[in-house]
């Protein structure tokens, strides 16, 4: 889906004013390249070092779920950065979604669908307030969000003593959805049936007694894939898309242009809000309680596996597509070292290296691609 | 000869005392200038003359203090640059006209791609935009090597006539061309004044901001000066020399003390 780019470039062949683009050029004109580049790196280093338990399908699923949780507010993230804008309060929104999720359903006893709308609304009316601030005072969205960073934090270890009676963790979710046929799409596996079947057919690894060594795929992997094809796709073939690198590469041009700038931002602050919202709901369902640390940090490493992913911190350049590559690769830094006999705590000494290397190689790229001066 | 042809035509756009205030400050103090189909006036003025106070009013930007703004006859009040360009009147802005990290196609539809498809699946007809960019490009005289390629690697001159190329494939009847030559070298500013007489034989209205006389003469059928946010005079080209045109601009005397001081080089 990444190149229907170039399925068009090939059509006009018969133009003879056209010089075919060199496939270099073309490749290099691909945001992702560098997250591409990079996964293929550290698949490369793990293979050497790591155990090989870590490349079996249950390694996969290991590396791939927290990459999943972090991916889809990469996503989201990577939208908003094209966009031009920053929101270093997603992290914070994870574990206030998380609150205004938990009271929902506990204290407020509403059924699982009615809590998972509550939320999303609320996410998204902090989302929007975030988005008119930003557009209406014309501050820098890192200043206006990191005081939002703090600010949800605090309400949410405020919330969760005034919900629980003064502790900062909300429990008992599990029971009052347990009779929940929504829950499924939120927690658990999925695929259950097919990885049976694909043991029974000796495809995949299992258990003696014919049970699948993997169960299934959990469901944050599934709606990673959603997420990441449908704004892949929103970013490349739709107006929307067109309007978000217009909004973040020139705000003035694009408004000359007819494009509602300002309409296109706040839809893009609303979006990361859900993305923190959603994973919240996937999270606390899957913990069965919520707590004030949700989603700590979350915010850069959603901004650096964006980074990595091939966005420009200045806007109007990036790729869906490059953040799901990005949130990968943290998720087989992450994960993997423990499958090495490296230290652990290496990884953001790794992480760090990473994003410094990427942001140069991006810089690069887009001085060649561009022709920027 | 084509005076007379243009006394006759009813104006596109024409303003009469136009005044606009910036609180305390008075930017424009009655301006009055029309354009006609197929004529190019050049707005001349020196800096702070009021050149872009008027543009901005034009386009749609700033609502006019008072005065009598009509578009093909009918009394106008724009809200938005959108009002505007539903009207028929593009501006192409010196350096905003372009966003150089997208492609010439995603440059050129911008805020007006065309989709195909029923919503949710409702998506930019890519192909439909390609081909269409390719003939216009083709039109100009660029040879642009694949539509995909980002805007930053053309020339100055280049953009300026993508810019104007994208305003007459929207049906523009008149171009406000804000300073397109400022920037350029020699080559490319040649570039740009033949595209403009271009656009002039297709019968669109253009006018013309410079305060570059050189410029304004190669190409201009009427010459409206500004100073100090007024209207100094319209003149057709027959009417005046390009010496005269630099004068008046300037407000006369004391270039004539300064170009004698620096040996008639200004």
């Amino acid at each position: 889906m990444a190149d229907t780019g170039q399925k068009a470039a090939v059509a006009p062949r018969q133009d003879e004013r056209v010089r075919k683009a060199g496939l270099v050029t073309q490749l290099m004109r691909r945001p992702e390249l560098g997250a591409l580049a990079g996964l293929v790196l550290v698949a490369t280093f793990f293979f050497i070092t790591a155990d090989r338990s870590m490349f079996s399908l249950a390694g996969a699923m290991t590396i791939l779920e927290p990459a999943a949780q972090l991916g889809i507010l990469a996503i989201a993230a990577s939208l908003l950065m094209i966009g031009g804008e920053f929101d270093l309060s997603i992290g914070s929104m994870v574990a206030f979604s998380g609150l205004i999720f938990g009271v929902a359903l506990v204290n407020l006893g509403l059924p699982l669908w009615g809590a998972i709308i509550v939320t999303l609304i609320g996410a998204g009316l902090i989302g929007a307030i975030n988005g008119q601030i930003v557009i209406r005072t014309r501050l820098p969205s890192f200043i206006v969000t990191l005081a939002f960073l703090f600010i949800l934090r605090g309400l949410t270890l405020v919330g969760l003593k005034w919900a629980t009676g003064g502790s900062t963790q909300l429990r008992g979710i599990h029971d009052v959805v347990a009779d929940s046929a929504l829950a499924g799409m939120f927690s658990g596996d999925a695929l259950g049936g097919l990885f049976t079947w694909l043991a029974e057919h000796d495809l995949i690894d299992k258990f003696d007694n014919g049970v699948p060594k993997v169960s299934g795929v959990p469901v944050s992997i599934i709606w990673f894939v959603i997420v990441a094809l449908l704004a892949t796709w929103v970013l490349l073939r739709t107006r929307i898309g067109n309007w978000i690198f217009a909004a973040g590469g020139d705000p003035n041009a694009a408004r000359n242009s007819g494009v509602p700038v300002d309409r296109v931002k706040t839809g893009l602050f609303v979006l990361t809000a859900c993305a923190a919202a959603l994973i919240a709901i996937i999270t606390v369902l899957d913990a069965g309680s919520t707590d004030a640390r949700r989603g700590f940090q979350k915010e850069f490493e959603a901004i650096i596996a964006s980074v990595i992913g091939g966005c420009l911190l200045t806007g109007g350049y990036g790729s869906a597509i490059g953040a799901f590559f990005g949130a990968i690769i943290f998720g087989f830094v992450s994960i993997g070292l423990t499958y090495t006999h490296f230290d652990s705590d290496w990884f953001q000494v790794f992480l760090g290296a990473m994003l410094l290397l990427a942001v140069l190689f991006n810089n690069f790229i887009r001085r060649k691609v561009t022709g920027e001066r | 000869m084509a005076d007379t042809k243009n006394h006759q035509a009813a104006p596109i756009i024409e303003v009469r005392d136009i005044v606009k205030h910036y609180g305390s400050v008075i930017a424009l103090s009655g301006v009055s200038m029309h354009v006609s189909k197929g004529e190019v006036l050049c707005l001349l003025g020196d800096n702070g003359a009021g050149k872009s106070t008027l543009i901005k009013t034009l386009s749609g930007v700033v609502r006019p203090t008072s005065g009598d703004f009509r578009v093909d006859g009918e009394p106008v009040n724009f809200a938005s640059p959108r009002d505007a360009l539903d009207a028929g009147i593009a501006t192409v802005y010196q350096d905003l006209a372009m966003i150089p990290l997208m492609s010439i196609t995603r440059n050129f539809f911008m805020g007006r791609e065309p989709v195909k498809g029923f919503p949710p699946f409702r998506h930019i007809d890519f192909e439909h935009c390609h081909e269409v960019t390719r003939e216009e490009m083709h039109k100009i005289g660029i040879d642009i090597r694949d539509p995909h390629q980002a805007v930053g690697t053309l020339s100055g001159g280049e953009r300026q006539c993508v810019a104007i190329a994208r305003a007459v494939y929207f049906g523009a009847k008149v171009l406000i061309l804000d300073e397109p030559t400022s920037a350029l070298g020699v080559a490319q500013t040649s570039m740009v004044l033949k595209y403009i007489h271009q656009v002039q034989q297709k019968g669109l209205g253009v006018i013309f901001i410079t305060h570059n006389v050189r410029h304004a003469y190669a190409v201009g059928d009427r010459f409206t000066i500004l100073n100090r946010g007024k209207t100094l005079g319209t003149f057709a080209k027959s009417e005046i020399a390009m010496d005269e045109l630099q004068n008046l601009m300037a407000g006369g005397k004391e270039l004539e003390v300064l170009s004698h001081e620096l040996g008639g080089t200004v």
